[in-house]
């Protein structure tokens, strides 16, 4: 149950390139959410989803890499994501996660996504 | 006539004086073995917590020594701090002698150590390549860059990325030193705010293995340097640092909240240099047998005697005990001023 899959591989990067990060889409999720600016990485938000119960599904790992410019396959990683808004509630730095949320969704699957990938 | 010495001019010494001055029959001798007194305020530019001015404290600092009664000595560096008699004989009171570099006597009621810290030295951490590469510096040499108002990477360009280290030479068996240096955490986020006032254009990472905002005000302030200046932390310790062919520094760390190694080059990384204690501290601390594991000085009781050694008439306060702000510092020489004046009633 705890691994159960959504039909997509999760391929996230085997390690971090700063020099080759782009950090235009994290700008515009910045600009459309400032909220977002004040994680501290803490946890909650993961903690309190359900979706994080029954999947590898984690909201804060996908925040976390958004936030180090690394987009590979985060589109396909927020699918389990029911929008419920509970960690919105629990989040002690009063970010926004659901509206963090939709906007990565919309940030990265636009067909004229600033970093063109 | 009652004779206090205090050794070392920084803000806890000063601060002892001019309390100790204040009260009636007392002459205060102040050492302090540079030629200026308040040397660790007068290389830095703005203070946590509030952004104020050093120069403005320390002018605030040297007008309390205005007195009659505080004969100040300067490039007096005391090397020695001896008891002549016992208690029992000066009626309840112990006589000190002090010696200074050149020989010179002093004598003296009760004594005060406010001797105080010294940065440590980047070098030793070899790997991060401090006085290898031009583009690392430390905290210190920041400071010393924002007080001239002007940044400059190694090329003399403006730099585009600016990379902090935290823990430089605490928290680290290697260094020897397993204690926190507490200043450093606060230092960081504000030298990164002060950056990016400077140079909007900057995009600065702290890395941090735990972001210790512990006084009042440093969480707002890291919590400002993330929303209004956009400073961008991450958790990991760089474990080491290169040049690369253009006169960048690449730096190798892990970000452990994703688990994966990371790689970067930044124009400039600075080092977040701990506090240790001073040669001053540690010679005094040694001679007088309250010396901790590093040199720093104890105190009878961390709660209720904290200022005291178990000799009565020497007294410590300040950052010669531990790693300490500067209002923790004046408030540990006000404490200790008190507890001298009691001992001489
Ligand atoms: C990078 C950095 C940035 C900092 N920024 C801030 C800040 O923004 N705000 C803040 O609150 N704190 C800051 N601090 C901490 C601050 O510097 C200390 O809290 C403060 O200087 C401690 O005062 P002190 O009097 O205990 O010791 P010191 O300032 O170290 O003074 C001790 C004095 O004793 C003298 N001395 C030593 N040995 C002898 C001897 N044998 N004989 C005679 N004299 C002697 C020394 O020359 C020195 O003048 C910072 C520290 C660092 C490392
Ligand atoms: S709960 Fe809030 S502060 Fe904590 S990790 Fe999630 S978004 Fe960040
Ligand atoms: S909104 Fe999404 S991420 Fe947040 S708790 Fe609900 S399912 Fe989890
Ligand atoms: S204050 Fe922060 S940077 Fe300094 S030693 Fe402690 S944890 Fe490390």
């Amino acid at each position: 149950m705890r691994n159960l899959k959504f039909g997509f591989a999760i391929s996230i990067p085997r390690s971090i390139n700063m020099d080759t990060a782009d950090n235009r889409l994290l700008k515009q999720l910045e600009e459309e959410v400032p909220s977002f600016k004040r994680c501290m990485n803490c946890g909650a938000c993961s903690a309190t989803c359900s979706a994080r119960q029954f999947t590898d599904y984690n909201i804060r790992r996908i925040h976390s890499l958004f936030r180090m410019q690394q987009y590979q396959d985060l589109e396909n990683e927020l699918k389990p994501c029911m929008l419920c808004g509970k960690c919105t509630l629990v989040c002690p730095r009063g970010v926004n996660l659901r509206s963090m949320i939709m906007n990565m969704r919309k940030i990265l699957t636009d067909p004229k996504r600033k970093d063109n990938e | 006539m009652r004779t206090i010495a205090i050794i070392g001019a920084g803000p806890a010494g000063i601060e002892a004086a001019s309390v100790l001055a204040a009260m009636e029959e007392t002459e205060v001798l102040l050492f302090e073995k540079s030629a200026t007194t308040l040397d660790n305020l007068r290389d830095k530019a703005f203070l946590f917590p509030d952004f104020s001015s050093a120069a403005d404290l320390v002018e605030i600092m040297e007008a309390k020594l205005d007195r009659d009664n505080i004969k100040l000595h300067l490039s007096t560096a005391i090397t020695s701090v001896v008891s002549t008699s016992s208690a029992t004989e000066a009626g309840g009171i112990m006589a000190w002698e002090l010696q200074d570099a050149s020989g010179v006597r002093y004598q003296a009621d009760a004594v005060l150590v406010t001797t105080g810290y010294k940065v440590f030295d980047a070098h030793r951490k070899e790997e991060l390549g401090y006085g290898i590469y031009p583009g690392v510096i430390t905290s210190i040499d920041l400071e010393k860059k924002l007080k001239e108002g002007k940044i400059l990477n190694a090329v003399g360009d403006t730099p585009k990325k600016i990379v902090f280290l935290q823990c430089v030479g605490s928290r680290d068996e290697k260094s020897g030193n397993h204690y926190c240096s507490k200043v450093c955490c606060v230092t960081a986020v504000k030298q990164a705010i002060e950056v990016r006032k400077m140079l909007p254009e900057v995009e600065a990472y702290v890395f941090y293995m735990d972001l210790r905002m512990w006084g009042g005000g440093f969480e707002e302030m890291y919590r400002e340097a993330q929303e209004k200046y956009g400073v961008r932390f991450v958790r990991g310790r760089i474990s080491e640092a290169a040049s690369t062919f253009d006169g960048k520094i690449q730096i190798k760390s892990e970000d452990t909240l994703v688990g994966l190694p990371l790689k970067m080059s930044a124009d400039l990384l600075v080092l977040m240099v701990g506090m240790e204690p001073s040669e001053g501290t540690k010679t005094l601390t040694h001679q007088c047998n309250c010396a901790d594991a590093y040199g720093f000085a104890t105190t009878v009781n961390p709660h209720l005697r904290d200022n005291e050694t178990a000799q009565p008439g020497l007294y410590v306060a300040g950052s010669c005990k531990r790693p300490m702000s500067i209002n923790d510092s004046l408030t540990d020489a006000r404490s200790a001023a008190l507890r001298i004046a009691e001992y001489l009633k």
